[in-house]
Order: structure tokens, then sequence, then C-alpha cells
């Protein structure tokens, strides 16, 4: 196995927050935090795109970087997942990240700015598999449970893909090769022609 | 009597005084971060388990993943998958 990696189609995602709503019901993530997030450019212009982003589980992660506890750990997989009992809520990852991915909770025990929370890419983090204090912390373990992360496998369109990084390109790859490189097979064309399709 | 009355209860500060002196260890990330299992371990006995894989086995979780990935995920082998 690669890396556990997401990649999100810009071509085919149509703003539905369907991956949004899967992670903050699976992980029953509070008001004010998102682990997950769809970001829409040139917003109601036709040709929009929009993406879904989270944490992207970086190889040389910037927030493990800048953590003045070291509370970040990456497992064999590649998943970038932290310790809340040892993070401080100093928010140092927030600023290194260039994904926005850390996010902090307004309320709680530790005053105004609590401990950071992040996407888990369904990993629980280093509690017993499935115990209810992991839970409780960073939600679900599903990757324990022999399954992908919730946002990709509720995907409507297939927009976004998580997995083992070979796995993820070689559907990618073969999506790619199969409708062309733009939108002419999927998107904005297929729903409303092209330019050239009115010509003939 | 009273003088070994009162050097045990001197004794007795005296231990109760260097006791107050004992402080938690403040090293930065002194406990260390938790040790986290590997995913394929599996999360015990759980109605939300998949089934078609075996926990602790990493070749079949793995594989678990990748037919999950494929069947789940690309839409183009689906379709060639099914039945004309």
């Amino acid at each position: 196995m690669a890396r556990m990696k997401f990649i999100c189609d810009a071509e085919r995602c149509i703003e539905c927050n369907g991956c949004v709503t899967a992670c903050k019901n699976e992980h029953e993530v509070p008001w004010g935090v998102n682990r997950r997030r769809v970001i829409t450019l040139n917003d109601g212009v036709p040709g929009e795109k929009s993406i879904s982003v989270a944490c992207m589980h970086c190889s040389d992660a910037p927030c493990m970087a800048v953590c003045p506890v070291n509370c970040f750990y990456r497992t064999d997989e590649g998943v970038v997942l932290h310790d809340k009992d040892v993070c401080i809520g100093c928010g140092y990852c927030s600023y290194a990240c260039p994904f926005g991915a850390p996010q902090f909770p307004s309320q709680g025990t530790f005053g105004v700015r609590g401990k950071m929370d992040k996407c888990t890419f369904c990993a629980g983090g280093p509690e017993a598999h499935g115990s209810q204090s992991e839970f409780e912390k960073y939600g679900r373990n599903r990757l324990a449970e022999g399954k992908l992360p919730a946002c990709a496998e509720m995907c409507s369109t297939k927009a976004l893909l998580a997995g083992d990084g070979d796995t993820v390109a070689d559907i990618f790859r073969t999506r790619v090769i199969t409708r062309g490189k733009g939108a002419e097979v999927w998107g904005w064309g297929t729903a409303y022609g092209t330019a050239e399709g009115k010509k003939s | 009597m009273m003088r070994r009355l009162s050097l045990t209860s001197l004794a007795m500060a005296a231990l109760l005084g260097l006791a107050a002196c004992g402080e938690k260890p403040q090293e930065m990330n002194a406990n260390g971060v938790k040790q986290d299992n590997a995913a394929y371990s599996g999360v015990g006995q759980s109605q939300y388990v998949q089934s078609g894989w075996s926990a602790g086995d990493k070749g079949s979780w793995e594989k678990q993943l990748k037919t999950r990935a494929q069947y789940g995920q690309n839409d183009y082998t689906r379709i060639a998958a099914q039945p004309k």
C-alpha cells in the first residue's frame, strides 16, 4: 500500500455539500467546526468550478513541522493525525496549513479557542480503535472498520476520491483517459451544450 | 517522653513540607504522543465492521480497501462489470 490520499475532480464537483454533511454526521462534528468544506471559484458565473477541501494528509506536513508540543504523528498509511491530549490549542498549525484544515471549536473546556480538530481520513486517533473515547475526541474510525472516508463514499458524482494513492491515481487516470481532459464530456458542456455543439 | 513526641512531630512536619516540594515533570510532551494501533488491527466486535476481511491481516485489509475503492468510486469499471 502506498499512502492514503484525497483527490477532488473539479470537473465533477457540483457543490452539493454532500461530503460536508456526510463528515459532520459521521463524526458528530459540532457547530462552527468544518473538517471539510466546498470552495467554489467564480460562483454563479457559467463555468464555475467547485472543489472539496479538507486535510490533504501532506507527505511533508507543515502542521507537524510547526507544532510546538509535537502532537502530530503519521500512521503507516500516511494519514496525519494528532493527539488532542497533547494539543494546547495554540493555532500555529492553522497558520501553517495551506488548506485551512485545522479547526478550533469556539466553546469548551479550553476557553475561547479549544483544541484543534481536523479531518482524520476517518482513521480516528490515538485511542483504542472503535472506543467511545476515540469517537468523542476524533470521530469514527472507518479505516479500522474496513471502510473508506465517508465524504468520498457519499459523494454523489464521485468527484471526491479517497483511498490508497495508487488506487485513486488509477481511477482518476482511467476517468481522464475515457472522458477527455476537460469539461467536454462531464460538467457544463454535457448539461448545457458546447459552442461546437451549437454549430453542428 | 515529651521530647520524643516533639521530635516525631517535627519529623512528620518536615516530611509533609518536603512532600509539597514534589512536582510533575514539566518537559514539553513529557508523556509523548500516545501510540496508535495499526488500522488493519480492526475495531474488535462492532456492528459497523465491514465483512470480507479479517482483523490483524494487513493483506486482506488492503485488498478490502482496494476492492471497495474500485467498486465504490470507479464508475467506469462498474459500468463494464454490469451484466448486459
